[in-house]
C-alpha cells in the first residue's frame, strides 16, 4: 500500500509534545498523522478493501493483465449465451464477452471516482477553507451559494446538465464536481473556524503570523483530515452516480466501456439471461463497497473521538 | 420561535431563487424547444415566430424567468408542448410519487429502526455483526441493481408481488418499489439508530431507570428510544425531499408514471415548462421539509431552544 499522505509534522511537534507530556513518559510522541497511520496498518478491513482497491486500481490502468480480449470484440452468434470455455461470465446481447467487458468496465469507474473525488475535495476544501478562514460576507455568500447546490435534487441535475452538454468522461466529472464540493466545503469550512479558535493559532498571530503563514503552517494542517475522510466516503458514491448516470443513458455513452452502460443493455434481456447484468453489478457493488470500507476505515483512524 | 421561523423563510428565499433560476437558465438553454415541437420537419418561420411569442421565448430570460415565477404564484406552472396544462400532470404524478415515498419512509423508519435498536442493544453480538454487514451491502449495491434484483425474484420468479405497477399505482403494488427506493435509507437509518441507542444506554438516565426496577420494555421504550431518536427523526425528515427527487430510477424500472417518469421525458423531449415546473415543487417540498426538521428538532430536544 502506498502511504496515505505525507504532511509535514513539525508544525504539530508543540502540541502533541504537550499532551506526551502529560502522559507516562514512554510513550512516544506522535502527531495524528503517524497515529493514525499506526492505527490503520493494524485494521484488518483498511488492508482487506486496500488490497482490492489496488488490484482495482491495476485493473483499471492494465485491464490487458487478467483479460486478454478486446471489449469491442463481438460476435452476434454467441448473443446471450451463457459461459462458455474461455468465457467464464458468458456473452451478451451483441455476442461481446461480459468478462472482458466487466473487466475494462473498471477503467471508467476509478477514473470517474478518483477524479472527481480530487477535484471536489480541492475546490471545497479551498472554498469552504477560505469562508471559514475569513468569515465575513464571502462565508455568508458560500453558504448559501452551497444551500443551492444542496437544494437541486442528484439525479435531475445530472439529467438535465448532462443532456446539455453531453455525456462524456469530463462532464460526468465536472457535473460530479460542481455538486460534490458544497459537501466538502461545509465540513472544511467548519474544521477551519473550529481550529482557527484554537490557542496555538492564536499564539501564532500574537507572535505576528501573517495571513498565509498562519493558513498553511497552522490551520491547513490541522483542518485537513476532516475533508480526507469526508472525500473518501464520498468517492464510493460518485462511481455509484456515475454508473447510475450513465444507466440513465446521459453519462458515459459508448463506445467507452462502463459498468453502467452495460447493466443499461443488460436491462431488457434481464429475465432470460441474467448473468449479463449480474456480473458487471457484481463488479460494481464490490468496487463501492471497497471504498466505502476504506472511508470507514480512514475515517476510524483520523477521529481521535472515536479512539 | 417566531423569529426564527420567521428569519429561516427568509433565508429560503434567495436558496428558492437561485435553485430554480439554475434549473431555469439549464433547461432553456437545452436548446430550442420550437424545433423540438415539431420533430423533423423544419418549422414554417411565420409560425414558429408566433409560437415563440406566444410563449415569451423571444423576451431575455431574466424576462422569462419573471414571467414564469409570477405565474407560478398565480398556480400557472404554464402548459406542456402537448397542449396539456402542467398543473394536469402534477395531479397525476404527484400522488403516485406521494404514496411511493409514504411507503418507502415508513419502511426506513420501522425496519431501520428496530433493526438498529435490536443491534445497538446487542452490540458486538451476532446480530449486530449481521445487521452491519447487511446494511453495508445495501449501501454497496446501487439502487438500479437492487431494483432489478428485486424485480425478478419477487416479481417474475416467485410471483409474490407485481413485477411492474398498474397506471393507478395502489398502495400494495407500491411495496416492492417503495422497498427498492428505502433500501439505502434504510442501511442508514439502521445505523444512525444503532450508534445512537449504544451512545445512549450508557448515559445515567438508563443506568438510573435501570437501578429504581423499571422492567427492560420500559427502560427501552420510554427512556432510551425517545431520546436516540432525534437524529433519525431529523434524517427521515431531510430524506422525503431526496426519496421524491430521486424515484426516478426505481420508477423507470417498475414503470411507474410519478414524477421521475415525467421529468424524465421533459427532459428527453426538451419539454422546458414540465420540466422547471415539477423541479421547482421539489425545491420546494425540499426546503419545507428541511424547515420543519429543524423545527421539530427543538420540539423533540428541550435543550433546544431557538432564538
Amino acid at each position: 500500500m502506498p502511504e496515505l499522505t505525507k504532511t509535514p509534522v513539525e508544525t504539530e511537534v508543540p502540541e502533541t509534545g504537550a499532551l506526551a507530556a502529560a502522559e507516562p513518559v514512554r510513550e512516544k510522541a506522535r502527531s495524528l498523522w503517524q497515529d493514525a497511520w499506526r492505527d490503520l496498518r493494524r485494521n484488518p478491513v483498511f488492508i482487506i478493501s486496500g488490497l482490492l482497491i489496488t488490484f482495482l486500481v491495476v485493473i483499471a490502468i492494465w485491464p490487458g493483465l487478467i483479460a486478454s480480449g478486446d471489449p469491442g470484440d463481438c460476435d452476434l452468434a454467441h448473443s446471450l449465451q451463457g459461459s462458455a470455455a474461455g468465457h467464464p461470465f458468458g456473452f451478451d446481447q451483441q455476442g461481446c464477452d461480459v468478462y472482458t467487458r466487466t473487466v475494462f468496465g473498471a477503467r471508467a469507474s476509478i477514473t470517474v471516482g478518483v477524479l472527481a473525488t480530487l477535484g471536489s475535495a480541492v475546490l471545497g476544501g479551498v472554498l469552504g477553507g477560505l469562508a471559514g478562514f475569513f468569515g465575513g460576507w464571502w462565508d455568508t455568500l458560500l453558504s448559501r451559494l452551497a444551500d443551492v447546490f444542496f437544494g437541486i435534487p442528484i439525479l435531475l441535475g445530472g439529467l438535465v446538465f448532462l443532456s446539455l452538454v453531453g455525456g462524456s468522461l469530463w462532464s460526468v466529472i465536472t457535473f460530479i464536481v460542481l455538486l460534490g464540493w458544497p459537501q466538502v466545503a461545509r465540513i472544511a469550512r467548519g474544521a477551519v473556524v473550529t481550529v482557527k479558535q484554537q490557542d496555538y493559532v492564536q499564539a501564532a498571530r500574537a507572535l505576528g503570523a501573517g495571513s498565509t503563514r498562519m493558513m498553511l503552517r497552522h490551520v491547513l494542517p490541522n483542518a485537513v483530515a476532516p475533508v480526507i475522510v469526508v472525500s473518501t466516503i464520498a468517492l464510493g458514491t460518485y462511481i455509484s452516480l456515475e454508473a447510475t448516470l450513465s444507466f440513465l443513458g446521459v453519462g458515459l455513452r459508448p463506445p467507452t466501456v462502463s459498468w453502467g452502460i452495460d447493466i443499461s443493455s443488460a436491462s431488457s434481456s434481464f429475465r432470460n439471461a441474467p448473468h449479463m447484468l449480474l456480473y458487471p453489478a457484481g463488479a460494481l457493488s464490490i468496487t463501492v463497497l471497497a471504498f466505502i470500507l476504506l472511508g470507514d476505515a480512514v475515517r476510524d483512524a483520523l477521529d481521535p473521538k472515536l479512539r | 420561535m417566531g423569529r426564527y421561523v420567521i428569519r429561516r423563510l427568509l433565508q429560503m428565499i434567495p436558496v428558492f431563487i437561485g435553485t430554480t433560476l439554475l434549473i431555469f437558465i439549464m433547461v432553456y438553454a437545452l436548446g430550442d424547444p420550437v424545433s423540438a415541437l415539431f420533430g423533423d420537419r423544419a418549422p414554417d418561420p411565420a409560425t414558429a415566430a408566433q409560437i415563440r411569442h406566444d410563449l415569451h421565448l423571444d423576451e431575455p430570460l431574466w424576462k422569462q424567468y419573471l414571467l414564469y415565477m409570477a405565474g407560478i404564484f398565480t398556480g400557472n406552472f404554464g402548459t406542456a408542448f402537448n397542449g396539456q396544462p402542467v398543473t394536469e400532470l402534477m395531479r397525476t404524478a404527484f400522488p403516485i410519487t406521494v404514496r411511493l415515498t409514504i411507503v418507502a419512509i415508513l419502511i426506513e423508519a420501522v425496519f431501520g429502526v428496530l433493526l438498529g435498536v435490536v443491534s445497538g442493544l446487542r452490540r458486538r453480538g451476532w446480530v449486530d455483526t449481521a445487521v452491519l454487514v447487511l446494511t453495508l451491502v445495501v449501501v454497496s449495491v446501487p439502487t438500479f441493481v437492487t431494483g432489478y434484483l428485486l424485480q425478478l425474484l419477487l416479481g417474475v420468479r416467485w410471483g409474490v408481488a407485481p413485477a411492474t405497477v398498474s397506471a393507478e399505482a395502489p398502495f400494495n403494488e407500491l411495496i416492492v418499489p417503495g422497498l427498492v427506493l428505502a433500501a439505502v435509507s434504510l442501511a442508514y437509518v439502521t445505523r444512525l439508530t444503532r450508534t445512537t441507542v449504544a451512545e445512549n444506554a450508557r448515559a445515567d438516565y438508563v443506568r438510573t431507570a435501570v437501578a429504581k426496577g423499571l422492567p427492560r420494555h420500559r427502560v427501552v421504550g420510554r427512556h432510551l428510544l425517545r431520546n436516540s431518536l432525534i437524529p433519525v427523526v431529523t434524517f427521515l425528515g431531510t430524506d422525503i425531499g431526496a426519496l421524491m427527487g430521486g424515484a426516478l430510477v426505481t420508477e423507470r424500472i417498475f414503470n411507474i408514471h410519478g414524477v421521475g417518469y415525467q421529468l424524465y421525458q421533459g427532459i428527453l423531449r426538451q419539454n422546458s415548462p414540465t420540466v422547471v415546473g415539477f423541479v421547482t415543487i421539489l425545491v420546494i417540498i425540499f426546503l419545507i421539509a428541511n424547515l420543519l426538521v429543524d423545527l421539530l428538532y427543538a420540539v423533540l430536544d428541550p435543550r433546544i431552544r431557538y432564538a
